[in-house]
């Protein structure tokens, strides 16, 4: 929002202080943006001012008013319209990433696993067009494994040992560095003659052990090496967006791909909430909830109010640690017996709460409608009080 | 005047100690038989009359009170051995980990007791779930030997469901009872139980509560034969053993007899309690079914929580098939007199409506506006019929409340189930019409998800003032015009309405004025002056408009041109109103449909509810008798192309087909360049996708060119009425390629589809691109391959339904209790906050304008025309 440049501001907040209007900060600044792009005059500006004042009153939310359901019904309700399609290319073709209702009961369950982790790596500025750069990194993100930079690959049954043959043509299109490799490559196998990019491997034998199959078993190591790459990452794909070079991933590790150099700290993001609550605290994660629930939305072309997701995802870590929505999270974890009961494991509450002895204060809605009560939400939520006469 | 209500200010629970279950019960009960040769109930059985009356007319033996009245009194059952609670055979085995079997103290130092005992101590006086810590104390608590008097501990396992096993030696219930009365009072509370209301010991049973006869009511069948409760039967099962149990143990009976005995009278109580716990087989009934215990009666979807207690069942509703009526308002529901005359409104008589009320009575249950039942201030309620009608408007006075039937104008509830949103239920008012189905205003389709192939809707007449108060201010339908979801509305025009309107409004569409005053005669809107001559739609539908209405957008027909010529659009797509004129542009979907209606949407937040409800009727209304003025039919006429049109697609589609054709082979000869990350296998897919989409838009687009807006078809299509330009091309052009799985088809027999290919064929026939329209027909190979996405697409919304069902209920649940306090903070029951400012900016998406507070850029501009106006 701030690409607009420079936006008198204090001009706006005069205005709105003599009209004695408490307006949020987002709304003053639209307000301000609209002055400048409108050229406003300062008698314009005026009546805008309370004509939106009106307007902002007017839209109020009201007290009492249960948004809590309201939220859960808006988010809920498309559900039944969502396609339930688990894979779509997004962004980058090349990479599958979960959409539609699959991914949005992903994120209400807050999964500490989920099915399709992906980051999109930003970079500073000065290297966001830097190709080169950018895939210098690529590569030390992505995994590489020693298959990936063969020529050629033997298994000699007859003499008992392999040989490969590293392709440096392919070490130097994907940025390696062949002494790093070399040491890796020492330091996973003892048994291993080096003869510049001609190595050959001899596996250990013992008598109790099959033989070819140990060569075999050891094949598949030698292929298998991790040369590069970052842990929990797999593939990674580099794309040109507008001007800058942006990397996609399969996987995802924020934390050391945040440590990397030239990285953009504060665009570069995952789709994992309990990576970025880990990393980068509760509120972060109380927004990657906002984003990704949103974002899972419209792609799906459905429009739900902001506030609702909001609620949703302040509900979700309201406590300082992400929830789920479901009987190990929020609705496991209510004050009320009844409600507990009334939701999922009714016998467990019961039981339970005998011998605990606990009480319930009768304070929700489902307990209030259990036992035949006006339920305290909206007209229910206000009482009367007499003022007797003296 | 009813009494004043008591409010129960909370509910305290705990568990039954022997003494409590033998001082609450009426009776013992000894005897497993339950009547005797006359029918009558014997004493001390299971049906003792002391423990309450269901036959009406009896009074009962132990409070007195008449059936009905009386809830039913406890019994008991004095186990001979003592038996576990299944319910709390974890709990009890946690227990005995935990503690020392010498010395009965819990396996923790004294510094972790007193620690923990803080602890728990502050959780408990801010009334904090402590489920947490005590689970920490039980992982903590498994020590080899007693800090306390140093003794060895030996592990103890559990042999589900209630068997405690330590060591190799199985430990009876009287053992583990024992054991658990050794232990320390001061150190229940670190094994989670209150002291004040449970003491371990009382989990292993000793007496069992005996449930009166109406929480287990027997039923006479028809043939005169009593059928018991499934509760009952298994009190009788347990009555026997105990008899058995006892019997053998005072004739001093070998110990392995006693003890299969006791085992037996353990799966009895555990079957007795929970039918399905785990490691026991359920108890069946002879017929085979499984038992409903104790158990399964709270649990699930038909238990007494979810069934009987967060939802119940209603009198004074209704149901029956729906169907439509253009000429009511979106306000009103259509009821059938049938319905009318059953379901009935209760009026307190007052000196006011004393005569009208007679007249109700007078005209009796059976003829439409009567009445059906009369209470008395003595709250007798009296069934009126013709016989006793006059008798009963003799005594007629104020004070009576009288049952009439529904009139035109009440406020009833109707639904539609599944009620996914608050607009699932909303308030309209009684129109009684003839025939046996709710009829509704085509506008409220979309709300309630309905339509009209059978769909069925619920209606519930209001008893209270209080609630129809209510229910008139909120949930009357024109007060959900607008969508809380997103801020639109989201009741508006559909189908004919749109297509209709657009008819009516587009350029060059010009009426008589005769024909204008007979539209208008039927939408209801007054009468302009006369003027001779000929009135154009525009001119027509302006009258709609409030008169200081401006706006300016584009219309659903455009066609997103690169240059918007504005106020010349040839498509008519630009629409400006100014003044309530419309000048420019064609009213269609964007005008007034449901979910995106703008000028509906100006005219719900700037004029109000009345005025968009005013709106919305009498431009529907137009709409449908502007488009019976023209006439307006489709057919698969409509969808036809020269010959011309095919040969271009036909020849299309070849070449098309050839290019998948050129790069199979590319990938049969290794040509093929990979797509970063991808195989050789995914990149020929992606590209034969792509390729084949691109060829069944082209022949989209090419019979696209072939239509017109005189197509009855695509003027459907294209103002957002009912089907989509791509409906209509794959009618007249292209199928185009069906999926499975999100890939082209590529299961069935091994490396082919069908056995009419060859093994390993990739072609785009032998994948499943159907090449003919659906009018001219699918080939039999063709038929198949759609049946297959067809079927797909079925199952998908089945799981859909399901999965997302499940999730809207935990979302609910979750948020349910949450509110906006005085303070303008949200917060949940316990009073935790979990908003400071609702939204962060407190503004209602529901009365905001699509989210935002308002449209900064319109508020300008109409400030500016006014003060041009000036």
């Amino acid at each position: 929002m701030e690409s607009g440049g420079f936006v008198d501001i204090d001009r706006v907040e005069k205005v709105i202080k003599r009209r004695r209007a408490n307006f949020p900060e987002k709304l003053i600044y639209e307000i301000a943006e609209a002055a400048e792009k409108h050229e406003l005059k300062a008698k314009e500006l005026e009546t805008l001012v309370g004509d939106i004042k009106k307007a902002y009153e007017r839209a109020r939310v009201e007290k009492g008013e249960a948004v809590g359901t309201v939220a859960a019904q808006s988010v809920g309700e498309p559900g039944t319209q969502m396609t339930m399609r688990t894979f779509h290319y997004a962004g980058v073709a090349e990479l599958n990433v979960t959409l539609g209702l699959p991914r949005l009961i992903e994120i209400v369950d807050a999964r500490k696993k989920i099915s399709t982790p992906t980051m999109a790596i930003y970079f500073e500025e000065e290297y966001g067009t830097d190709e080169e750069f950018v895939r210098k990194i690529a590569n030390r993100i992505g995994k590489i494994v020693l298959n990936d930079i063969l020529k050629d690959f033997n298994v000699n049954y007859a003499s008992m040992s392999m040989n490969i043959e590293i392709d440096e043509e392919k070490v130097h299109d994907k940025r390696l560095e062949y002494d790093d490799i070399i040491a890796k490559i020492e330091k996973a196998f003892k048994r291993v003659e080096i003869n510049k990019n001609l190595l050959s491997f001899e596996p250990t034998i013992s008598e109790s052990k099959h033989a070819i199959r140990e060569l075999r078993l050891l094949a598949d190591k030698v292929r298998d090496l991790q040369i590069s790459g970052v842990k929990n990452i797999g593939k990674v794909v580099i794309s040109k967006e507008s001007l800058e070079w942006v990397i996609h991933t399969e996987g995802s590790n924020l934390g050391a791909v945040l440590k990397m150099e030239g990285v953009n700290k504060t665009r570069t993001t995952t789709n994992d909430i309990h990576e970025v609550e880990k990393v980068l605290g509760i509120e972060a994660a109380r927004n990657a909830i906002i984003h990704e629930a949103q974002s899972t939305m419209e792609e799906q072309g459905l429009t739900v109010d902001v506030r609702h997701i909001m609620l949703v995802a302040d509900m979700m870590t309201a406590d300082g640690k992400v929830k789920s929505i479901g009987r190990h999270g929020i609705s496991g974890e209510k004050a009320s017996v009844l409600a507990r009961a009334s939701f999922e494991e009714t016998g467990k509450h019961l039981l339970r709460a005998s011998i605990r002895g606990e009480i319930d204060h009768l304070t929700g809605i489902i307990e209030n409608i259990i036992i035949g009560q006006p339920i305290p939400l909206g007209t229910g939520s206000v009482g009367v009080i007499m003022k007797p006469r003296k | 005047m009813k009494g004043i209500l008591k409010k129960i200010s909370q509910i305290n629970f705990g568990l039954l100690s022997p003494e409590n279950i033998r001082k609450m019960s009426v009776t013992k009960i000894v005897t497993p038989d339950t009547y005797d040769e006359d029918g009558y109930p014997i004493e001390a059985g299971l049906m003792d009359p002391r423990l309450g009356v269901i036959d009406p007319g009896l009074r009962c033996r132990s409070c007195g009170s008449k059936g009905g009245d009386c809830q039913g009194h406890f019994g008991n059952i004095n186990l001979a051995r003592p038996v576990i609670h299944v319910g709390f055979a974890d709990t009890i085995h946690k227990i005995l980990r935990s503690t020392c079997k010498k010395c009965g103290r819990i396996l923790l130092t004294e510094s972790e007791i007193i620690d923990y005992r803080d602890k728990i101590g502050s959780k408990l006086k801010n009334e904090e779930s402590i489920t947490t810590i005590i689970k920490d104390i039980y992982t903590l608590a498994r020590r080899d030997k007693c800090p306390h008097c140093d003794e060895e501990q030996e592990e103890v396992k559990i042999d589900k469901p209630v068997s405690m096993v330590e060591g190799n030696y199985k430990l009876t219930a009287s053992e583990v009872r024992e054991r658990l009365e050794k232990i320390y009072e001061e150190d229940y509370i670190l094994l989670g139980i209150n002291p004040e209301v449970a003491r371990p010991e009382w989990m292993v049973l000793t007496v069992l509560p005996v449930p009166p006869v109406t929480v287990r009511p027997s039923i006479t069948l028809e043939t005169g034969e009593r059928s018991e409760d499934d509760l009952t039967h298994k009190l009788v099962d347990i009555l026997r053993i105990n008899q058995r149990l006892k019997e053998n143990m005072e004739a001093g009976a070998p110990q392995l007899i006693v003890e299969d005995l006791w085992e037996l009278l353990q799966y009895h109580v555990t079957t007795y309690f929970d039918n399905e716990a785990s490691g026991v087989p359920p108890a069946r009934h002879r017929s085979g079914r499984p038992l409903k215990t104790l158990a399964q009666r709270l649990k699930g979807k038909e238990g007494r929580f979810r069934s009987n207690l967060s939802g119940k069942r209603v009198n004074f509703s209704a149901r029956t098939v729906i169907s439509p009526d253009p000429n009511i308002s979106i306000n009103e529901v259509g009821v059938p007199e049938m319905i009318a005359t059953e379901v009935t409104v209760p009026v307190y008589v007052t000196d006011w409506n004393l005569e009208e009320m007679k007249k109700y009575i007078q005209t009796g249950p059976k003829v439409h506006p009567g009445a059906n039942y009369v209470i008395r201030p003595d709250e007798r309620k009296i069934r009126v019929y013709d016989e006793t009608k006059e008798a009963i408007i003799e005594k007629l006075e104020p004070g009576y409340i009288v049952e009439r039937h529904l009139i035109d104008g009440d406020i009833v509830l109707f639904n539609r189930q599944p009620s996914l949103h608050r607009m699932s239920m909303m308030a309209h008012e009684v129109k009684v019409l003839p025939y046996k189905t709710f009829r509704l205003n085509l506008c409220v389709c979309p709300p309630y998800n309905a339509d009209f192939d059978g769909d069925e809707m619920n209606m519930h007449v209001f008893q209270t003032e209080e609630s129809r108060a209510e229910a008139k201010s909120l949930m009357r339908v024109q007060e959900h015009i607008l969508s809380p979801r997103f801020g639109g509305p989201i009741i508006g025009g559909i189908h004919d309405h749109i297509s209709g309107a657009y008819l009516l409004t587009r350029e060059g569409s010009v009426f008589k004025e005769d024909e204008v005053f007979q539209m208008l005669k039927k939408s209801k809107v007054p009468y302009p002056k006369k003027r001779g001559g000929t009135w154009t739609g525009k001119e027509v539908f302006s009258l709609l408009l409030p008169k200081d209405l401006n706006m300016v957008y584009q219309a659903e027909i455009c066609r997103k041109c690169d240059e918007c010529l504005k106020q010349e659009c040839k498509n008519d797509a630009y629409v400006v109103i100014e003044d309530g004129k419309l000048k420019t542009g064609a009213i269609d979907e964007k005008a007034y449909g449901a979910f995106s209606g703008k000028i509906l949407d100006s005219i719900v937040k700037e004029y109000g509810t009345d005025k968009a409800r005013e709106f919305l009727d009498s431009a529907t209304k137009l709409a449908i008798s502007g488009i019976m003025k023209r006439g307006f039919t489709t057919s698969t006429a409509d969808e036809e192309i020269p010959r011309e049109a095919k040969d271009r697609i036909e020849e299309l589609l070849s070449k098309s087909e050839s290019r998948v054709e050129q790069l199979i082979k590319a990938y049969r000869d290794d040509e093929l360049e990979a797509l970063p990350g991808r195989s050789l296998r995914e990149t020929l897919e992606m590209k034969i996708m792509q390729v084949l989409g691109e060829a069944r838009d082209k022949s989209g687009e090419i019979a696209e060119s072939y239509f017109g807006m005189d197509n009855h078809a695509v003027i459907m299509a294209l103002t957002g009425a009912r089907g989509s330009m791509l409906n209509l091309t794959q009618i007249a052009a292209c199928v185009g390629q069906q999926s499975v799985r999100g890939g082209r088809i590529e299961r069935g027999y091994s490396r082919r589809t069908l056995p009419h290919f060859k093994e390993g064929e990739l072609g785009a026939k032998a994948s499943g691109f159907v090449h003919s329209s659906y009018k001219k027909g699918l080939d039999p190979l063709e038929f198949f391959f759609h049946a297959m996405g067809g079927r797909e697409g079925l199952v998908d919304t089945a799981i859909r339904t399901a999965q997302s069902g499940y999730m809207q209920r935990r979302l609910v649940n979750a948020l349910q209790d949450l509110s906006v306090q005085p303070d303008g903070t949200v917060r949940d029951n316990r009073g935790v906050i979990i908003q400071t400012h609702y939204g962060e900016d407190g503004i209602d998406p529901a009365k905001s304008d699509y989210g935002k507070v308002v449209d900064i850029d319109r508020m300008i501009d109409e400030m500016r025309i006014k003060s041009k106006g000036k």
